[in-house]
């Protein structure tokens, strides 16, 4: 499913291989950079913070900012670090999933 | 125009004293250093911290119970001029203990501290049934805790913040990239910087940190100062998991919690080493086992300026009158009483503060 994102991406020609995200199936191209094709597959929540609750998407894209956390097998990773892999399932952090969007 | 002090260091103790003089409308210069500086007010632990100092010096004790009692206020004052919460928090603070041994020996240091202290030493000793009932998330090996109420911690780099612009907001002058090289003294006292310029004052405040350990001999003090690292580590921002703040690890405002602090004698090496971060993350993980899962997001070291005691040193220079040595390892819990009572001691007025046992006398081998 592709939503609207203010993101292109590059037509190099990789395999769009499933992901899911908070069980929502994206079809990402293989060996890209998660977080840039989550943003380009429309993701604009990655999370939300776990003390004001207020929502987070990637910032600095070069593994500074920890602003776009995922969980990957129970463990925080920051997405700009990982690449796409097929089948990879990602959730929002638990540690701040059951926050609502506080802020809007 | 000349200043009435000139402070050389820019850092919280610097910015501290130059915030209160400028509160009595003194006309005052900061001399901050540069990127390249060891610079403690940028690394260091964040707490506002009474137990366990000065079991061998009341006065010491005495001296961080009056800056941790003044602290709120300073915080308040800080913050509806600036507009900057600091987030400082005073509810406490635990010594946690893995051991009833060493929790017995320093609860017997505290009993013997706290009669010399007129009693004034708010303590209790937490068994791990109450002390669970405190922290939820504490650990199986910890036996118990000392719980002081004097205790507290505040976020260090706000606290800098907030200081640096109220500093400037009062009509201090802050030059930043000043390396003093030389302070000479004639009328006034003229300060020589590595780029070749200089500035005048009345009087001169050595508050450089590490820095004093050159310039104090210039200025005719002994500055038997030492650098001592420590490193430490924080975490990824978590939801609140610990209440209050210990040597070990407190959770900061903003979610993540910082683990700390190794004590090594490295000389001017503020690097980091995997021995030392892994010993303190073991210790953490003892302490709270829910960290186990938590990722890391920085690491670092950074130098405590520290003397052979590990008290302040407040003096006035013997060759050069108007020139005063200012430094300390702990800045920021003694940041409310070198903003509020310092003043006095640098301008000799009855309200002087008697600070008599952290002059440099003590340092004569006799």
């Amino acid at each position: 499913m592709k939503t609207a994102s203010s993101f292109l991406e590059l037509e190099d020609g990789r395999p769009l291989v499933p992901v899911w995200f908070e069980g929502r199936e994206l079809q990402l191209p293989e060996g890209s950079n998660l977080a840039a094709a989550m943003l380009a597959a429309g993701v604009g929540t990655f999370r939300y913070t776990p003390v004001s609750g207020a929502p987070r998407a990637p910032f600095c894209m070069m593994g500074a900012c920890f602003d776009c956390l995922v969980e990957v097998d129970g463990v925080t990773r920051q997405a700009c670090m990982l690449e796409v892999t097929d089948g990879l399932r990602l959730s929002m952090p638990r540690k701040g999933r059951d926050m609502t969007d506080a802020e809007n | 125009m000349d200043s009435d002090f000139a402070i050389i260091g820019g850092g919280v103790v610097g910015l501290s004293v130059a915030w209160g003089l400028l509160k009595r409308g003194k006309r005052v210069l900061v001399l901050d250093g540069d990127d390249g500086s060891f610079r403690a007010s940028r690394g260091n632990f964040g707490l506002v911290w009474v137990q366990s100092k000065g079991i061998k010096q009341p006065r010491y004790a005495a001296w961080s119970q009056q800056s941790a009692t003044a602290w709120a206020g300073f915080a308040d004052e800080l913050a509806d001029a600036t507009g900057h919460d600091m987030s400082l928090e005073q509810t406490g603070g635990y010594d946690l203990h893995f051991s009833e041994e060493t929790l017995k020996k320093t609860v017997a240091q505290y009993e013997e501290l706290k009669a010399k202290l007129d009693g004034n030493y708010p303590y209790e000793v937490l068994d791990r049934k109450a002390l669970l009932a405190e922290e939820p998330e504490i650990g199986p090996k910890v036996v118990g805790a000392i719980l002081h109420h004097q205790d507290g911690h505040v976020n260090p780099l706000k606290l800098l913040r907030s200081l640096a612009d109220d500093v400037r907001r009062l009509g201090g002058q802050v030059l930043s990239e000043k390396t003093v090289t030389d302070v000479r003294k004639s009328d006034v006292f003229t300060i020589t910087c590595a780029d070749g310029s200089h500035v005048q004052a009345n009087k001169v405040i050595l508050s450089a940190g590490l820095g004093a350990m050159e310039l104090g001999p210039k200025l005719g003090f002994k500055a038997p100062i030492r650098p001592q690292r420590g490193q430490v580590l924080i975490t990824e921002k978590l939801p609140k998991l610990i209440n209050r703040p210990s040597l070990i690890a407190r959770q900061v405002d903003e979610g993540g919690v910082q683990i700390g602090a190794t004590n090594e004698e490295v000389g001017l090496n503020d690097g980091v080493t995997q021995s030392g971060l892994s010993g303190l993350a073991s210790e953490a993980v003892a302490a709270y086992p829910v960290l186990a899962d938590a990722q890391l997001v920085r690491v670092w070291g950074a130098l405590r300026i520290l003397s052979p005691d590990g008290l302040p040193i407040y003096q006035e220079s013997p060759e050069m009158a108007g020139a005063f040595l200012v430094t300390c390892h702990s800045g920021i819990t003694l940041a409310a009483a070198h903003a509020r009572f310092l003043p006095d001691w640098l301008e000799g007025t009855n309200a002087a503060p008697d600070l008599e046992v952290f002059s440099e006398d003590r340092f004569i081998v006799s």
